[in-house]
């Protein structure tokens, strides 16, 4: 990464404010917080497709809601194309809004159930003035031509429609605008297996035709592993280890990635006899100390109780946060 | 009739047919025939002048207390006047102040409702804390006040009864504009920079229509009912105009000698809300979204 | 699947149908749907969402939802008809014999009483105990869940538990009874990779340990791959193929399996995006299914005669079967 990044994220933090209970006030204590990022920095590079992948609580979404300006960071920095996107107003803002567009999990959620598809799709680009009354169905046969549906959908409500249709339709709304990044929320995670490949053919085109940018955030890996050319493991909050995507698959570094890529489902391995990780994700209200992995992690040490690991740098962008750094290749099988 | 598949035990799948078809059925039926009864209700009070029906306000104290006949088909009250008449001329009044009030109720409810849900924080307490209020308040004593300001009669009632039940509205779509505000589809139009009244009035309201026009069938009959009673009280519409609730009232006095007087119209508003929760069944029906 | 050794399976479906109600009228859920579980065995159903696996879950426990009935085949449990079963034997056998976990265990524990209240209250239904007994009890399967500090747990309410403890607790209780087999419906689709890891782990040390057989339900190859002995493949309420995990993986014979099987991305970085091979349209609406094979639609080897063909599978289990007769 020479040039300069599209979008950067810097050192980003977000809480959220739990309840303040009565118990809780009356002790004196403050309302617990959740801590849902905490020094959180990543980069996506022109045409690039950054993965992101983590359990709950590792933060994912919240990232992606601090970028579209969903949810305000508590503190840091998100530029896009050498704008801040908190700070920006007026035209750069709307220049923004068009930009970066959001692609959500829940095909069914995603949609007005009361608004035609053809309405739904062109409705973006009417109210940020980039067509007029008249150009709306032309770009929306367009926009239902390029996701592959028929443009007789137009006419239909969300209703007759399936969930990896409905999905298209998502997609071809948040080509709209015509973006320059696209961030997918496990946008293909709630469909079934032979529609999720059709979907992610279709972001492969988009890839190839449309020069985008995009962030996928999913928690299945096998899908980072096919569509992104870097990937982001979080957890608890923070990025665990970055690089390419073959390289980190092929050669974890961190015990956590090597444990999810474990305790991923393979079709040919045969379970193994123990559990890939042991023990729960600890509560996001509760960080450990230390490295926040150290709960679970069974190379652990002392020192993993007491600082944070700092960042240990492998070739080609290739970073861990890990003190120990293990020699997992050869632990993988035992 | 679709025949039964191969392979399959042909009495089960003629009774889950069976079974199928009633299911369906029952909401087309429902919606229907509550609209029939209502649009018969409705078309025989608005055509009431060209019916040719007696004077409703007319006294023949000749004809007092006659029983159902042919010649008055609801018999006739202590005056003489013919209550069919009455009973159809009424409606002009009934129908009319149960919808009128019904969907200025609903459309100020929706409104605030909307506005509550949405923005959340100050206003939605606020809002809400007014909601309660004005919902725990003593109604008729409300009813009492403001017709000591405008005196009695409908104008009182309609003021009064709007006062109370848009409420139940801006409650009702409060909690759905809670529930529809983490959809995604909003999300979206938040994160494209949309402008909140376009997001709350263009893209949520639609999707909150659906529990309100549902719940607004049964408080059609409801605040009939309230009008009704507050005839009763003396506090809605005066004598002699024809009322529903009015001629219940007067009926009260023969009921052991002349019963008629207060069962027909009573039967009468049994069903207008029969008629209405029909409707409102079946359209729960048909305004289901979730056709997933 | 009738292995030489033992005759009569444990459990038994044959030709079974489910019929239910939508919006749209009546259809079949599940059609002429035949498989079977012998004691230590797992099977795993796998299928897309709507192809009528749930629901064939349920119908082997003759639990059909109303207005939905079973309206062709036989369930046997240990070679017996559940029709010719009476209500008490019914009960016995649903509470002790047969138990089954859900996806959701947040639903089905009740939120106003403690794990232990739960926990406690199944077991002195079904195994008669004590309060006392069944406090001990409870503390034991907790343990053998992998649940850590039980006696803490059972004070608790379960939304103080995560995902995979309330999933652990309802397993706890699904073998109290030492039941011979568990139907599990999607248990871990709602939990994290690496809690889903453990709670399939465990569930295979249960099967081992108690010679239990299983089915599992589930949509996600890898899971069905990783943990059972046979798959039988649903598609549109019908079984399209059927065998022995290793050789339907290996040499999938029917023109669904195949696509499904190409259709998933794998962790093996390939790099480059490159196309998946996909399965053209979606899945049928459960009663819009064409005549002949419900497949043949999306098919790339179909042919006219499939539109008459019945769906039935050529061999007969525990062979490797497939019910399609074009694809060899």
């Amino acid at each position: 990464m020479t040039e300069t990044p599209l979008l950067s994220v810097t050192s980003l933090h977000k809480t959220f404010g739990g309840r303040a209970s009565l118990a809780r006030l009356l002790q004196g204590k403050p309302a617990r917080r959740l801590t849902a990022l905490d020094d959180v920095s990543l980069t996506l590079g022109r045409n690039e497709v950054l993965g992101i992948v983590g359990e709950s609580g590792s933060g994912k979404s919240t990232i992606a809601r601090c970028i579209t300006r969903l949810e305000k960071p508590d503190q840091g920095e998100i530029t896009f194309a050498g704008e801040d996107v908190w700070q920006a107003r007026g035209a750069k803002l709307r220049g923004i809004r068009k930009d970066l567009q959001m692609i959500y999990q829940d095909p069914y959620g995603a949609l007005n159930p009361r608004m035609s598809i053809g309405r739904a799709i062109a409705e973006p680009a009417l109210v940020h003035g980039l067509i007029g009354r008249d150009g709306a169905r032309a770009l929306a046969c367009e926009l239902l031509d390029r996701v592959g549906l028929p443009r007789s959908v137009a006419e239909l409500t969300p209703r007759a429609l399936s969930g990896g249709q409905r999905q298209r339709v998502a997609i071809a709304r948040a080509l709209a605008l015509k973006p320059r990044v696209i961030i997918a929320d496990e946008a293909v995670s709630a469909l079934d297996a032979s529609v999720q490949a059709q979907i992610l053919n279709l972001f492969g085109e988009l890839m190839r035709d449309l020069s985008l940018s995009m962030i996928f955030i999913s928690h299945q890996l096998s899908v980072i592993a096919h569509l992104a050319d870097r990937v982001a493991v979080m957890y608890l909050g923070r990025i665990v280890e970055t690089g390419a995507t073959a390289d980190v698959f092929a050669r974890p570094r961190h015990p956590y990635t090597a444990a999810l890529l474990k305790a991923h489902p393979h079709l040919e391995a045969r379970r193994s006899q123990t559990p890939a990780l042991a023990g729960e994700i600890p509560s996001a209200y509760a960080i450990p100390e230390g490295c926040r992995f150290n709960t679970r992690c069974r190379y652990a040490e002392t020192r993993c109780r007491l600082s944070d690991p700092p960042a240990a740098a492998f070739a080609q962008g290739h970073e861990a946060w890990c003190h120990v750094l293990p020699d997992l290749e050869n632990s993988a099988n035992s | 009739m679709r025949p039964s598949p191969p392979g399959i035990e042909k009495d089960a799948w003629l009774r889950l047919t069976r079974r199928a078809r009633l299911d369906r059925g029952w909401a087309t039926i429902s919606l229907y025939a509550g609209i029939a009864i209502v649009a018969f209700i409705a078309a025989l009070s608005a055509a009431a002048p060209f019916l040719g029906l007696r004077d409703p306000t007319a006294t023949d104290l000749m004809n007092a207390l006659q029983p159902p006949s042919l010649a008055f088909p609801f018999g006739t009250d202590d005056l003489g006047r013919d209550i069919f008449a009455r009973v159809v001329y009424a409606g002009r009044v009934d129908l009319v102040f149960g919808i009128v009030v019904t969907y200025v109720s609903l459309v100020i409810g929706l409104s605030i409702g909307a506005i509550s849900g949405y923005f959340g924080g100050l206003v939605d307490t606020v809002i809400m804390r007014i909601v309660d209020l004005v919902i725990s308040f003593p109604f008729i004593i409300l009813i009492l006040t403001i017709a000591a300001i405008v005196g009695p009669g409908l104008t009182g009632a309609y003021i009064g009864v709007i006062a109370v039940s848009w409420a139940l509205y801006a409650r009702l779509t409060r909690g759905e504009m809670l529930a529809i505000r983490r959809r995604e589809f909003i999300l979206n139009a938040e994160t494209l920079g949309y402008s909140a009244p376009r997001v709350v009035f263009v893209h949520a309201l639609p999707n909150l229509l659906r529990a309100n026009l549902v719940f607004s069938m049964s408080d059609i009959v409801l605040n009939i009912l309230t009008l009704a009673a507050l005839s009763y009280l003396g506090l809605g519409v005066a004598p002699p105009t024809p009322e529903w609730g009015e001629m219940i009232a007067q009926g009260q006095k023969n009921l052991f000698n002349a019963w008629w007087i207060s069962t027909l119209p009573g039967l009468v508003i049994v069903l207008v809300g029969i008629g209405f929760s029909l409707i409102g069944d079946g359209l729960a029906d048909r305004l289901d979204e979730s056709g997933r | 699947m009738q292995t030489a050794s033992s005759p009569t399976p444990l459990l038994a479906a044959r030709d079974l149908s489910v019929g239910l109600v939508n919006r749209h009228g009546a259809f079949l859920a599940t059609n002429r749907v035949s498989l079977a579980v012998d004691r230590g065995q797992s099977l795993g159903l796998l299928g897309e969402s709507g192809c009528g696996k749930s629901i064939t879950l349920r119908a082997l426990l003759g639990l059909v939802p109303h207005p939905g009935e079973i309206v062709g085949g036989s369930v046997t449990w240990k070679g017996r008809d559940w029709r010719s079963l009476s209500k008490s034997e019914i009960r016995r056998i649903r509470g002790k014999d047969i138990a089954m976990i859900f996806q959701d265990p947040a639903s089905c524990l009740n939120p106003v009483f403690t794990i232990g209240d739960q926990v406690t209250e199944t077991l002195r239904l079904k195994l008669a105990l004590k309060a006392k007994a069944a406090r001990e009890l409870a503390r034991d399967l907790l343990d053998q869940v992998g649940i850590p500090a039980p006696e803490e747990r059972l004070r608790l309410y379960p939304h103080q538990l995560s995902g995979g403890m309330r999933q652990r607790v309802m397993i706890a209780m699904a073998i109290a009874t030492e039941p011979d087999l568990l139907l599990a419906d999607e248990p871990t689709t709602a939990l994290d990779v690496t809690i889903q890891d453990q709670i399939l782990t465990l569930l295979a040390r249960l099967k081992e340990r108690n010679r239990m057989a299983m089915i599992l339900v589930s949509h996600d190859v890898g899971v069905v791959a990783q943990n059972c002995d046979f798959i039988a493949v649903m598609y549109a309420g019908h079984i399209v193929e059927w065998g022995p995990t290793h050789d339907v993986l290996r040499t999938p014979r029917h023109p669904y399996t195949r696509g499904l099987l190409a259709a998933i991305p794998r962790l093996e970085v390939s790099g480059g995006r490159h196309p998946l091979q996909t399965i053209a349209g979606a899945p049928p609406t459960p009663g819009e299914l064409p005549e002949g094979c419900p497949f043949r639609l999306r098919c790339p080897s179909a042919r006219p005669e499939c539109a008459t063909i019945p769906v039935t599978l050529d061999r007969k289990p525990p062979d490797h079967g497939s019910a399609c007769p074009i694809v060899m």
